[in-house]
């Protein structure tokens, strides 16, 4: 008992004194979630809205595959971006195994269906109501979805926030592709596990809080963005 | 309520008249099997405000659709002007549903978005906006959020987006059911200023008020088909259809 209230309290110390490696791990831990988020939207939303106004064969497999996608198993996503970056796989030659690239592309891969299938899902739904609406002013399906997702934008704020939920909060994929290798590699979820595993609470302990703290904030954003939703007056 | 200014917004109406306005022939709508509309022949003219009335699930909303091009047909086609209806065409019409679709932006952005969405200028959409908000005074809300407007207000707003796009043909679906007698007014005033203004109305309503102080012409519709097509004081007098006379006396079934 003393042993964790002796970690609690130096970790409090690690965070109010600002701690010089433990703000590099949340520095890098941020910079690879929001890249990987952003590229994530970059991808995702068009391809989500896309699939919400069109109609092919093959269509609905898809809905079902993008949907399914969103609960990839971290690990396994992790061992395949590990096949694909090693030196005897397919993108060896770009030599980006264990760097914080790799752990970009892997949170990319677990994000992209989440911004996807979610941004389907609000877009389909306003396009219902819209469709006729944007038909009679001569708007056609490519160019409804700008409108669209701009409309759905409140929506669509709580499906990135989501993903970068996700994002921030993994641990599996990154630890694989990126090795945990210090100053290089070693995000906040890493560096708890192999703290914790070298009995070194303080630091874990550290950077749990500041987990716990992102995570909230990124609940609170979600509901500050649904009030804002209803109550803001446009330009 | 619209002014003078409103005139220099309408494309010139040259109208074949041999063709009316709008017409079609052998229009026909089946779904599973089930005919839903079957129209041997149709003609819409240009002049004053053509009201489409019948009882509920008559295809009268069903009509209105048709004729904007938003639904097609199983067989026959639709002309406007004597040519068929196609996208371009399609963009000298515009159309108010009974369920205002209001975007989910400003008051002005709504008629933005409409003006853009036909071409005007960046720089002057704005301005042009609020000139049409004014006209329906709407000018103080123009920076209120859309969705939070009243079910009149919404309904306005709808109507004034569909004008701003100029269009020949104007097609509402029932817009004034539900709202209250001064919103109706509202937007009945709005509806005959841009009559005047040269734009073709075509309106859905089961209001014999509305539809005498709007009509001119009434077209009636039971069980998918047309059974008469008249002037409105006819129709209202002596209507020829025994469906139609039934209907104004509360008696029709459907």
């Amino acid at each position: 008992m003393n042993n964790f209230a002796e970690s609690f309290s130096v970790s409090l110390r690690l965070v109010f004194l600002g701690d010089a490696e433990l703000w590099a791990i949340v520095l890098l831990s941020l910079q690879v979630s929001l890249t990987a988020v952003i590229l994530a939207c970059l991808i995702g939303m068009p391809f989500g809205a896309m699939l919400a106004v069109t109609r092919f064969p093959g269509r609905r497999p898809l809905v079902v595959t993008v949907n399914a996608l969103m609960g990839l198993p971290p690990v396994v996503v992790g061992l395949l971006v590990y096949l694909m970056l090693s030196n005897s796989g397919p993108l060896g030659v770009l030599q980006l195994l264990y760097t914080p690239s790799a752990m970009i592309i892997a949170q990319l891969i677990l994000v992209a269906p989440i911004i996807a299938a979610l941004t389907r899902q609000t877009v389909e739904s306003l396009n219902e109501e819209y469709a006729d609406q944007l038909r009679s002013l001569g708007v056609t399906h490519l160019r409804s979805v700008p409108t669209l997702l701009w409309d759905g934008r409140f929506s669509l704020a709580t499906a990135v926030l989501a993903g970068f939920g996700r994002a921030i909060a993994e641990v599996g994929a990154v630890m694989i592709v990126g090795g945990n290798i210090n100053h290089v590699t070693r995000v906040m979820t890493t560096t708890i596990a192999l703290e914790t595993s070298k009995g070194n609470l303080a630091l874990a302990l550290a950077l749990g809080a500041i987990l716990i703290l992102i995570a909230l904030a990124v609940n609170a954003a979600v509901t500050l963005l649904d009030a804002v939703s209803r109550q803001v007056s446009y330009v | 309520m619209f002014d003078r200014t409103m005139s220099t917004l309408h494309p010139e109406h040259s109208i074949r008249a041999s063709h009316g306005l709008l017409s079609a022939s052998d229009l026909t709508v089946t779904l599973d099997g089930k005919t839903l509309l079957d129209i041997p022949s149709i003609r819409i003219d240009a002049g004053g405000p053509t009201i489409v009335m019948g009882p509920n699930g008559a295809g009268k909303s069903l009509l209105l659709r048709l004729l904007h091009g938003l639904v097609l047909p199983s067989r026959g086609s639709i002309f406007m002007q004597g040519d068929p209806l196609d996208a371009k065409r399609r963009r000298r019409q515009a159309m108010v549903f009974q369920s205002p679709v209001i975007l989910r932006r400003s008051v002005r952005a709504n008629v933005e978005f409409a003006l853009a969405a036909h071409g005007v200028p960046r720089a002057r959409r704005r301005s042009e906006a609020i000139r049409l908000l004014t006209v329906a005074g709407l000018q103080d809300k123009a920076r209120q959020s859309a969705p939070s407007l009243s079910g009149g207000e919404r309904q306005k707003l709808t109507v004034v987006r569909a004008l701003a796009t100029r269009p020949e043909v104007l097609f509402l679906d029932e817009p004034t059911s539900n709202l209250d007698p001064a919103s109706v007014m509202a937007i009945e005033n709005l509806i005959m200023n841009a009559s005047a203004e040269g734009t073709k109305i075509v309106l859905v309503t089961h209001d014999i008020g509305q539809a005498g102080r709007l009509g001119e012409d009434v077209l009636f519709l039971h069980q998918g088909r047309i059974t008469e097509q008249t002037p409105l004081q006819a129709f209202t007098v002596s209507p020829k259809s025994q469906e139609a006379a039934a209907y104004l006396s509360g008696e029709l079934l459907i």
